[in-house]
C-alpha cells in the first residue's frame, strides 16, 4: 500500500515539475549565473567579472531613467485605474438611486459590466496595434481625427501622441499616452471586481444612511469606500504587478522600442535593448535580477501596508 | 468609452481604403466591404490561426492534465519534499518572465541541436514552455480546488480496490470539473493572447517557414500593411484575431468573470 502511494506521486508529479525545472527554474537560475560574468550572448567567451555588473548598474543613466518611468506607472496606473474603476462601479450598483426598489444601478448595468470587460479579455497585442491606429499622428486616427474635426488641434500640426518626448507635467508625454491605454485597458476588470464587493454590502446601511439625508458623495466616501478597503488595497497589488509589466505597450506602441530616444524606457525595455541590441547579455542578466528583486521587494511592502484587520457585517 | 474605439475598428475593417483615409470617424462604410477579411485572411492570418489553434489545443489539454495531476499529488498526499515541490510552483508567479527571456532562448536553441522537434520555432516546443509557464497558476488554483473536496469518496473508492490512478480519472477529476472549467478557459484565453514567449522563441531562421501565432503575426502585419497603406486589411485582421476570444468570452461569460475575480480576491 505504502510503496503504492509513493510510485502513484511519483508518477503523477515527475512529468510536470521536470517541465517546470527545465523550461522556468533553470532559467532563472542561468539569468542569475550570467549576472556575474561578461557574457556577451553571440560567442562562448565568458568571464567571471563578480559584481561589476551590479555595480555599473548603479551609475547607468538609462536605467536611472528606467527606474523612474517605472515608479512613474506604479504610481499612475493603480491610481487611475481604481479611481476610474470605483467611480463605474459606483455608478452601476448604487448610483441609480432609491426608489421603491431601493438600491440599485443605473439602467442597463447588467450589459455595461459584460461590455466594459471587453479589453479584459483582449490581447495587449490586439489593443496595442488597435490604439495604433487611434493614435495616428496624420489625422486619420481616431483622435487626432476628431479633435481636427471640431477644430481643437490644428491639422498641420496633430498631436504626436507616443512619438512626443517633450515632458507634460515633469514626465515624457509618451508615457502619458501609454498610461491612458493601460487604465482603458484595466479599468473594466476592477470595476466588475469591486461591482462584487460592493453587492456584498448589505442594503440596509445604504438605506440607512439615505433616511439620515446622505447625498450621493457622502454615501460614497463615507460608506461604500471605507467598506471596499479590503477589495482596493489586493486590486492596488495588482495593479502594480501590472504597471512594472507595461513592456508589451512601450515594445509595440513607441518608436525603436522605448523611444523617442529613450523617452519610453522601462526596465523590461532596457533589459530588452541591452541583451539583444546591444548584445551585452550579462548586463542584461544582472538588470533583470534587479527588476526581480525591486519587484519582490514592492510586493512585501506591498502587502504589509495594506494588511489591515477585515470588517465584518 | 470602451464600445466605441472596438466599434470603430470592427467597422473600419469593413470599409474601403479610400474611406479609411477620406472619413476615418464615421462608424457606418457607405458599402460592406467583405473582401477585406478575404485579403487579411490570406496574407497570414491565415497561418496564425492555424499555428494558435494547434499550439493550443496541445497546450491546454496538457496544461490541464498535467497540472491537475501535480495539484492533486501534492493536495491529497503526504510525502517528504510535498512543501519544497509546492513552493516552489508558487513563486514562478512572482518572477518576471524577462529574467528568463536570455538562458530560456538558449535552453531552447541548444535542445533543438539535439532533438530538432524542440527546438525553435517548432510547435510542440512551444506547447512545452506555455505548459511549463502555466503550471505555477494551474497548480495553485487547482491545488486549492482538489483540497475541497470531500475525502469519504476517495476512501470508499480505494476500499473497493481501485487504484490511485484509476481513482484521480474516474472520481476526482469529474468532480473537479468547475474548477477545470474556469481555469481551462482562463489559459485558453491566457494562452490565445501569448505574445512574448512566441516572439521569443518561433523565430525562423530563413527559409524555414514562419510559424507565428495570431499575437506575434498581427504586430508583423500592422508593420507590413502599413508599408502598403492597406488600413482596412489590417482592421478586418485585428478584428479576426478579437473575435474568438470575444466569443468564447460571452458564452462563457459568468465563470470567466467569477474565475477570474476569484483569482484577485483569493
Amino acid at each position: 500500500m505504502r510503496h503504492g502511494v509513493a510510485r502513484f506521486v511519483t508518477g503523477f508529479l515527475a512529468l510536470p515539475v521536470a517541465l517546470y525545472l527545465f523550461y522556468v527554474v533553470w532559467p532563472f537560475v542561468q539569468a542569475a549565473g550570467y549576472s556575474l560574468t561578461d557574457w556577451g550572448g553571440y560567442s562562448d567567451r565568458q568571464q567571471f567579472v563578480g559584481l561589476d555588473n551590479y555595480v555599473r548598474l548603479l551609475s547607468d543613466e538609462l536605467i536611472r531613467k528606467a527606474f523612474w518611468h517605472n515608479v512613474f506607472f506604479l504610481v499612475t496606473v493603480p491610481l487611475f485605474t481604481i479611481a476610474l474603476a470605483l467611480f463605474l462601479a459606483f455608478l452601476l450598483n448604487v448610483g441609480g438611486r432609491e426608489d421603491r426598489a431601493g438600491i440599485r444601478g443605473v439602467f442597463g448595468s447588467g450589459l455595461y459590466k459584460v461590455i466594459f470587460f471587453f479589453p479584459q479579455v483582449l490581447s495587449l497585442v490586439v489593443i496595442a496595434v488597435m490604439w495604433q491606429q487611434i493614435y495616428r499622428t496624420d489625422g486619420q486616427g481616431l483622435i487626432n481625427g476628431l479633435l481636427i474635426k471640431i477644430g481643437l488641434v490644428d491639422a498641420d500640426n496633430p498631436i504626436a501622441f507616443t512619438n512626443d518626448p517633450e515632458p507634460f507635467l515633469g514626465v515624457p508625454a509618451v508615457l502619458w499616452w501609454l498610461l491612458l491605454i493601460a487604465v482603458w485597458s484595466g479599468a473594466g476588470f476592477y470595476m466588475v471586481l469591486f461591482s462584487a464587493a460592493m453587492q456584498s454590502i448589505p442594503k440596509d446601511v445604504y438605506e440607512a444612511a439615505i433616511l439620515d439625508g446622505a447625498g450621493r458623495f457622502h454615501t460614497f466616501f463615507r460608506i461604500t469606500l471605507p467598506l471596499l478597503r479590503d477589495t482596493v488595497s489586493v486590486a492596488w497589488v495588482y495593479l502594480g504587478f501590472i504597471a512594472l509589466d507595461m513592456f508589451a505597450l512601450v515594445y509595440v506602441m513607441t518608436p525603436s522600442q522605448g523611444g523617442p530616444n529613450h523617452a519610453s524606457e522601462i526596465f523590461a525595455s532596457v533589459i530588452n535593448f541591452n541583451a539583444f541590441q546591444k548584445g551585452q547579455f550579462g548586463y542584461a542578466c544582472a538588470i533583470a535580477v534587479a527588476l526581480a528583486i525591486f519587484t519582490i521587494l514592492l510586493a512585501a511592502l506591498q502587502l504589509r501596508i495594506t494588511r489591515r484587520e477585515r470588517i465584518e457585517y | 468609452m470602451v464600445v466605441y474605439p472596438l466599434l470603430w475598428v470592427v467597422m473600419s475593417a469593413l470599409k474601403t481604403d479610400s474611406e479609411v483615409i477620406r472619413e476615418p470617424l464615421s462608424l457606418f462604410p457607405s458599402s460592406l466591404q467583405w473582401d477585406n477579411f478575404a485579403r487579411a485572411w490570406t496574407a497570414g492570418i491565415d497561418s496564425f490561426f492555424l499555428n494558435t489553434l494547434l499550439v493550443l489545443v496541445g497546450s491546454v489539454f496538457l496544461t490541464m492534465l498535467l497540472g491537475s495531476m501535480a495539484a492533486y499529488a501534492l493536495a491529497r498526499y503526504e510525502f517528504p519534499g510535498n512543501r519544497l515541490i509546492y513552493w516552489m510552483f508558487l513563486s514562478g508567479l512572482t518572477l518576471p518572465i524577462y529574467l528568463a527571456a536570455v538562458p530560456l532562448f538558449k535552453g531552447v536553441y541548444n535542445t533543438g541541436v539535439v532533438l530538432p522537434l524542440l527546438g525553435p520555432n517548432k510547435h510542440v516546443m512551444l506547447i512545452l514552455v506555455y505548459v511549463a509557464w502555466s503550471l505555477s497558476f494551474t497548480v495553485f488554483f487547482m491545488h486549492s480546488f482538489f483540497r475541497t473536496l470531500p475525502t469519504a469518496i476517495a476512501e470508499a473508492g480505494l476500499v473497493d480496490g481501485a487504484s490511485h490512478t484509476r481513482l484521480f480519472f474516474s472520481v476526482m477529476l469529474p468532480m473537479a470539473k468547475p474548477g477545470l472549467i474556469s481555469i481551462g478557459i482562463f489559459n485558453v484565453l491566457g494562452q490565445w493572447n501569448q505574445w512574448y514567449l512566441p516572439t521569443l522563441l518561433m523565430q525562423s531562421v530563413a527559409g524555414e517557414p514562419k510559424n507565428q501565432v495570431i499575437a506575434q503575426g498581427l504586430i508583423e502585419l500592422s508593420v507590413n500593411q502599413g508599408y502598403k497603406s492597406d488600413w482596412s486589411g489590417l482592421f478586418a485582421g485585428v478584428t479576426m484575431a478579437m473575435l474568438p476570444v470575444l466569443i468564447v468570452y460571452i458564452v462563457f461569460q459568468r465563470q470567466v468573470q467569477s474565475g477570474l475575480t476569484a483569482g484577485v480576491g483569493k
